[in-house]
């Protein structure tokens, strides 16, 4: 636990965080270790976890009859994903699979949503995170949308 | 506006007669993607090559079809080749496509300002770049590299759409497996097989090693892809004035006679089409400009 909260004391995510919301983070948190191919999560099913990649890659995918997976967006070292955790009816929108050995840290996201209904300062502080996070993917998103790359040239 | 002034400085020389379109032969054909292709020219014979500056251009003339500009993506150490990588969109390049090796293309340049090496001495230099804008890149990257104990940390964030629609792979294989090149990729989409990153170019941009606060950033891509960049590159805290941004308008002349190619009080094809962010900030992003 104690190696825990020193890994989620020093990532960026939770920079500035009062110590007693990081201790109340630490009750709620696990390690966990995937091996390359296994899927963390799968679409469909509850969303009851948010995760610290420590070392590793995970690719969120999602399956499209007659093409297979297509990838959306690789995750890596320093990283957090998952954010279905937050909103209802909590459940995974994509499919998440770990493409090397995956260490992280989980958040148990039931935990938390209990944790910060009793200590809104806490909810205030997560949603604020989680926000920043959310904004940055969804500007990703639509730059991604935009297919910046086609043909622009006539010549 | 010190734009043409500064820019000019960056040039190292320009063509002795603009306007003379010289018979290169084609050397030598790439296929780089599915719509891309690498063109290896040789100067006429009995003539030496034309030396460029990295950032620069030429207007390639398929005879009896027109003329289209092109920058320069070949070794500025290695004038005697020149090289550039289209890609087949309209006219005239597809009129270059049905060229075949030992035909001739009508070349006339190089033109146009060149991204700031000398300046970058002793700093970090960052390259952002997506799609086929890596191809006006690649000098810097080859410059640097002969010259790599004059600069700090160089890295190379290059954004491609998928996969297939990378450029040079081989030498970015090559670049990778170097230890003072710090090459990130990325495609915007991928199926099951790719193993690498799916994100946006500007997604590489916070992680990636560089100091902000004494670095130049060169960025080269769709005009919108440079916009979000400027604004991540900001957001690190890269000042307006170590920014370098490679410009694309309709190019005609080169010479800054016609006018086709007016951005604001410039013209790309002679004050462009490398200018430094700062100088062009206030007309970048005016829609009717």
């Amino acid at each position: 636990m104690e190696n825990i909260e020193r890994i989620l004391k020093e990532h960026p995510f939770l920079e500035g965080m009062d110590e007693k919301h990081i201790k109340l983070l630490v009750g709620c948190a696990s390690n966990v270790v995937f091996k390359a191919g296994e899927y963390i999560f799968r679409e469909g099913e509850e969303a009851d976890k948010f995760y610290f990649i420590r070392h590793g890659k995970v690719l969120v995918e999602t399956f499209i009859p007659q093409k297979g997976p297509v990838i959306i967006r690789s995750r890596h070292e320093g990283e957090i994903f998952g954010w279905s955790w937050l909103v209802p009816p909590y459940k995974w929108h994509f499919d998440a699979r770990a493409v090397e050995l995956t260490r992280a840290i989980a958040l148990d996201g039931k935990c938390l949503r209990g944790k910060c209904e009793e200590d809104h300062d806490l909810g205030y502080e997560i949603m604020k995170r989680f926000a920043l996070i959310i904004a940055e993917r969804l500007e990703a998103t639509r730059l991604q949308l935009l297919d910046i790359y086609g043909n622009s040239s006539t010549k | 506006m010190a734009t043409a002034q500064q820019n000019k400085k960056m040039v190292k020389g320009g063509p002795a007669y603009p306007m003379l379109v010289r018979p290169y032969a084609i050397r030598r054909i790439s296929r780089e993607t599915y719509d891309t292709f690498t063109y290896e020219l040789t100067p006429p014979r009995g003539s030496g090559g034309v030396s460029f500056a990295p950032g620069q251009f030429n207007m390639l003339y398929v005879y009896g079809v027109g003329e289209v500009p092109i920058s320069i993506s070949g070794d500025p150490a290695k004038p005697q080749a020149l090289v550039h990588t289209a890609r087949i969109v309209g006219a005239v390049t597809k009129g270059i496509k049905r060229l075949k090796v030992g035909d001739s293309l009508g070349v006339r340049g190089p033109y146009g300002s060149s991204w700031p090496v000398e300046e970058a001495v002793g700093r970090d230099v960052v390259l952002v770049t997506g799609g086929i804008g890596l191809a006006p890149l690649r000098p810097v990257i080859y410059y640097l590299l002969i010259n790599r104990e004059k600069y700090g940390r160089i890295v190379l964030l290059y954004g491609a759409r998928t996969p297939e629609d990378m450029l040079y792979t081989g030498e970015l294989e090559r670049w990778r497996g170097r230890f003072d090149l710090d090459v990130r990729v990325t495609v915007d989409r991928a199926t099951g097989s790719w193993r690498g990153n799916v994100a946006v170019v500007t997604q590489l941009i916070k992680p990636a090693p560089f100091d902000p606060m004494h670095c130049i950033a060169l960025v080269c891509g769709p005009e919108i892809m440079m916009r979000f960049t400027i604004l991540d590159l900001e957001k690190r805290g890269v000042d307006y004035d170590r920014i370098y941004v490679s410009v694309e308008r309709n190019m005609k002349c080169g010479i800054g006679l016609c006018g086709h190619c007016q951005l604001g009080p410039t013209f790309v094809c002679k004050d462009g089409p490398v200018y430094r962010y700062s100088d062009i900030r206030t007309i970048f992003t005016k829609r009717e400009v």
